[in-house]
């Protein structure tokens, strides 16, 4: 555990350090805010409307069958760490375990799913 | 044990002797010594980083067959202090309606995430932050901070260019990180660990040579991580303005910048650890921790120098080309090669080397090949199916 304790003083130091940058030009810029200076940039026109909308995200499914390689890759890694232990069987194994996943993405994209609509 | 064979225990040993001698607990001495250090080298890394701006703007100078900065100090090396100078006495606007607390800590996080990066980098053999046995593991999960910084940054903007910014880095996300890791697993299964002195430390022969295709799978799957041009659509200079980073300024978009610079030189390091040897280089890297440091810097340097090549020489590409691109092509390749790889491993498992790396080079030029013949014809149909209609002539004109 106590290799953790090095990674957690990283994040310390490494949040410590930009916190710090951006506390010395909060404290040395200038602050002179006013409501034309305050508004979002589009174009230089006013801005119509708010940006929080919704939107249609195109990619939808693809985040479905990243999430599923994504969760696979979680299996895969240790599987690679004793591969040269394991031998020829866990290879075969690999092989089957990536073809099921690897059917879902022909099927994902057979369907038409991953074109861009 | 001398200072010149492994100068940070020796530094480490003497400053505890200090600490403790002041009449500190000895757990207390240990985590402040590791703390020093941490500071130490990430304050190494903000100095690195700094002169990085002034490589990157040299370099891109050249690219463009133009000088880069050269007025303020010899070869303009002290520009980008003149720019913090700027940066810092710049006033910092923040956005009547947005999201303050997402917009703050985005450029924050974005930072961090590439600082903690350099906790699993191995700079010598006795040097290196922690030897986590899960490096590969920590090197994915530390770089998808940095790209939740960019998501967040955009959606807090309140800015419509921005949020289409922050959309498109979703998709970047979802593609690319798919093949990344299935390429991360080829050292995995050569050095039989995740930790990345191990992974070292195996590599008698470079894994590129024995893997070039997830090489250069990793590295392109690195630049489109990095948003760094051709995929650098949640920037995109002349469609979004500046896209996620639209509304930032003064240091807070100095972080951004910073952080996206650092993050190239990261990664050109991690692309060196794991298919160049990292800081093995002839044996040099027994001689002394300093002469070991100054060849991965050099191998990070021409990994960057790589990226920074590509950047400025290929165009964007749209996202539906970039989706397209990677889930037909590059993530069946990146498993496709895994499958080989392994494949071989145990085939060959007990091969001389010759035969080894032999088998392996052959096996990945076969992969890449056949992977560029199917896309070749399935292009050629789909242009057929397109340009069916029309004449051979008439297409011409």
């Amino acid at each position: 555990m106590s290799e953790w304790i090095y990674v957690a003083l990283f994040i310390v130091v490494g949040l410590v350090i930009p916190i710090g940058a951006i506390a010395a030009g909060f404290i040395f810029g200038p602050k002179k805010p006013n409501p034309v200076k305050e508004s979002t940039y589009e174009c230089g026109i006013e801005p119509v409307g708010p940006a929080w909308i919704q939107f249609k995200a195109q990619y939808y499914i693809f985040a479905l069958v990243f999430l599923v390689f994504d969760v696979e890759a979680v299996f895969l890694f240790p599987w690679a760490v004793k591969l040269g232990h394991l031998g020829l069987y866990a290879v075969i194994e690999g092989i089957i375990f990536v073809t099921i996943l690897v059917v879902g993405l022909v099927y994902t994209w057979r369907k038409g799913m991953l074109e861009w609509a | 044990m001398s200072f010149w064979n492994d100068p940070l225990k020796v530094a480490a040993d003497w400053l505890e002797g200090v600490f403790t001698g002041w009449g500190m607990n000895a757990d207390a001495a240990h985590v402040l010594v590791a703390f020093l250090g941490v500071f130490l080298l990430i304050a190494i890394l903000m100095v690195i980083d700094i002169f990085l701006v002034w490589v990157e703007r040299k370099v891109v100078a050249r690219f463009q067959d133009r000088l880069g900065p050269n007025r303020v100090g010899p070869f303009g090396l002290i520009q980008p202090f003149a720019d913090i100078i700027k940066l810092i006495i710049k006033e910092d606007t923040t956005p009547g309606n947005a999201d303050k607390v997402v917009y703050n800590l985005a450029p924050i996080l974005s930072m961090m995430s590439v600082l903690i990066l350099w906790a699993v980098v191995p700079l010598a053999p006795v040097m290196l932050g922690t030897d986590l046995n899960v490096g590969a593991l920590f090197l994915i999960a530390a770089g998808a901070i940095g790209t939740l910084s960019i998501i967040m940054a955009g959606w807090a903007s309140n800015n419509k260019f921005a949020l289409i910014g922050g959309f498109r880095q979703v998709a970047v996300m979802v593609s690319f990180e798919i093949p990344m890791l299935t390429v991360l697993m080829i050292p995995v299964i050569f050095a039989e660990s995740m930790n990345m002195n191990a992974i070292i430390a195996a590599q008698s022969t470079w894994y590129f040579l024995i893997s070039p295709l997830g090489a250069l799978i990793f590295l392109v799957a690195a630049i489109a991580e990095l948003g760094r041009a051709p995929f650098d659509l949640a920037e995109g200079e002349s469609e979004l303005v500046s896209g996620f980073n639209i509304e930032y300024s003064g240091m807070k978009f100095g972080m951004f910048y910073a952080g996206e610079l650092l993050h190239a030189f990261t990664f050109g390091g991690f692309w060196a650890i794991l298919f160049f040897g990292g800081y093995r280089f002839l044996g040099l890297e027994q001689v002394s921790p300093f002469l070991a440091i100054l060849i991965l810097i050099i191998k990070a340097m021409l990994g960057y120098w790589v990226i920074m090549w590509v950047k400025y020489t290929m165009m964007r590409i749209r996202i539906d080309q970039m989706l397209a691109f990677n889930w037909k092509f590059l993530t069946p390749l990146a498993f496709a090669l895994l499958l080989v790889t392994a494949l071989m491993n145990a085939l060959l498992a007990s091969a001389p080397a010759w035969l080894y790396t032999l088998g392996m080079i052959l096996a990945n030029i076969v992969t890449g090949w056949i992977a560029i013949e199917i896309a070749r014809s399935a292009t050629r149909s789909e242009r057929e199916h397109i340009e069916g209609g029309k004449k051979p002539a008439e297409a011409h004109h």
